[in-house]
């Protein structure tokens, strides 16, 4: 039993799936710590990439954006912005892409761009970035999010980025050629998408939490894996170098 | 060659009313001074291009200098909204705002095409999203695979104004660490102003720099410390504070009114008048 809040499980449940990874794309926030901490704590060889065109940055600091000076100092070599998509990201050189968004629907497509309708939105977001061809690209995409009925809606106002678009067969049709969001990763627990139907199932509830209440939190009838996995508790080792890390 | 000019003479020069201008730099090198000064001589119904709005594109939509935005990502990096670009969207506020909107992938291809002198390029993207419907995208078929692309338009600015952190006399442009499209963009547009640290007698070569030759570039000038809050490696830091203090004061119409009248519009900034 640890005093680990959800904030610092999902941050933590994040850093382990770079585990094996050989590289990473990712963007400020809780993506970019748990990419921190999983070089710190479970593969030091990872390759951070950030959308600035900074190529193995090795951050000691959490960043506060994707262009602070620390990454440009410490990255293995630092490129412009139509080389990094159209070298690195387009041909599928990134393994895995850490995204966030505003809303996310059950087959794991993403909205960042507008809640309400697009010419007169009631929240304007700030948009796509990189993220459309990154989702596209990258040999597996890990959605962050938090768990609340705002979040995981069963309609995006505004498809930004596709995950599995409509079901089966859609990333194929679309030309993609990255295989898609393999988990999303909450406070609460882990969706992975269902080998048939490509719908997030959850899999993986984090410590504490019920099936019931992930699925309050979320706005369609959840496909509930038969026994999801109860996630393994921080480690001391983990939740001290988080706390560390966050405290720079 | 460029011609060494100071920032004020430099942007009277370059821009007018209703001109295309882009000042870029992707979170590194961003020419805030440029911004400023021509907020300062009072330019109206711009087309601002910029993929990264931030705070300096927040501070020119919310005094009312622009007429249409292109842009990718209008977000304050690591901190939240930006809130004016947020209120001339949702609410028209200072006034109504056209918007362009494409991808990074996309931005980056229009500038490239833009420099190519090409109509378009082409590229792997949007397909499937939203976004293909609201921006200004085709999707073409290639002559020899005929695998299904998206062709976006060339990006073709009046004017690109960028931040670097030396020139020489020539007008010779030297930027190192993050160089987002700023070459680019210079080569994309018709006119161009790089606004510098400093100037030098002679660019010492830095590996990885971008150099950008006088005879391309219209005009330079000296604007040390222009790229604040944002930072010019190895000479300024990012002033992540004030990118948190934003959000607050651009978060009310009244407390961004005064701010930016006090520490922009009524600034006297003794780079602008200097010696070039």
């Amino acid at each position: 039993m640890s005093d680990a809040t959800r904030g610092e499980i999902q941050t933590i449940v994040a850093a382990r799936m770079l585990e094996h990874a050989r590289s990473v794309f990712i963007g400020v926030g809780r993506p970019s710590t748990a990419a921190i901490l999983a070089r710190m704590v479970h593969n030091p060889d990872l390759v951070l990439v950030y959308e600035s065109g900074t190529i193995g940055a090795k951050p000691f600091h959490i960043p506060l954006s994707i262009g602070d000076g620390e990454l440009a100092e410490t990255a293995d070599v630092v490129v412009s912005v139509p080389e990094m998509f159209n070298y690195w990201i387009g041909p599928g050189r990134i393994q895995v892409a850490f995204l966030g968004a505003a809303q996310v629907d059950r087959f794991g497509n993403l909205n960042s761009t507008v809640i309400g309708d697009y010419g007169h939105p009631k929240t304007r977001l700030p948009g796509a970035g990189g993220a459309p061809e990154i989702a596209a690209s990258c040999e597996e995409v890990v959605v962050i999010a938090p768990h609340t009925k705002r979040t995981f809606v069963p309609k995006l106002d505004f498809c930004t980025t596709v995950g599995y678009g409509g079901g089966p067969g859609d990333r194929e049709r679309l030309g993609f050629r990255g295989r898609g969001p393999i988990a999303v990763i909450t406070d609460l627990g882990v969706l992975e998408p269902d080998a048939e139907t490509d719908e997030l199932t959850l899999t993986q509830i984090h410590d504490e939490v019920t099936a019931t209440q992930v699925q309050e939190a979320t706005g369609w009838e959840l496909a509930v894996a038969d026994e999801p996995v109860r996630t393994p508790p921080p480690t001391d080792v983990e939740l001290a170098a988080l706390r560390e890390l966050m405290s720079r | 060659m460029a011609e060494l000019m100071t920032l004020r003479d430099a942007l009277a020069s370059l821009v007018s009313d209703g001109d295309s201008v882009a000042l870029e730099g992707f979170t590194h090198l961003i020419p805030f001074a440029a911004g400023h000064e021509l907020l300062r001589q009072g330019r109206r119904e711009l087309e601002l291009i910029r993929m990264t709005p931030d705070i300096l594109y927040d501070q020119m939509i919310g005094i009312g200098a622009a007429r249409r935005l292109v842009f990718s990502y209008g977000g304050n990096p690591g901190v939240g909204s930006l809130h004016r670009f947020r209120d001339a969207i949702e609410h028209d506020w200072p006034r109504p705002i056209e918007l362009d909107e494409h991808s990074h992938a996309g931005m980056a291809n229009r500038y490239a095409a833009g420099a190519a002198r090409l109509p378009f390029a082409v590229m792997r993207g949007y397909a499937g999203t939203d976004l293909a419907r609201h921006a200004n995208v085709r999707m073409v078929e290639c002559p020899f695979t005929g695998e299904r692309l998206a062709a976006v338009p060339a990006l073709r600015p009046d004017v690109a104004v960028v931040h670097a952190q030396e020139a020489d006399r020539d007008g010779n442009v030297q930027l190192w660490g993050i160089p987002g499209v700023q070459k680019e963009a210079v080569l994309a547009a018709d006119r161009s102003l790089a606004t510098v640290e400093r100037i030098v007698e002679r660019l010492e070569p830095r590996p990885g720099a971008v150099i950008i030759p006088g005879w391309v570039i219209t005009a330079v000038a000296p604007a040390p410390g222009g790229s604040q809050p944002s930072y010019s490696l190895g000479i300024t830091s990012r002033d992540n504070d004030f990118y948190r203090l934003w959000d607050e004061i651009s978060r009310d119409r009244d407390r961004f009114a005064e701010w930016m009248d006090e520490h922009v519009l009524s600034a006297t900034d003794p780079s602008l008048t200097g010696a070039a």
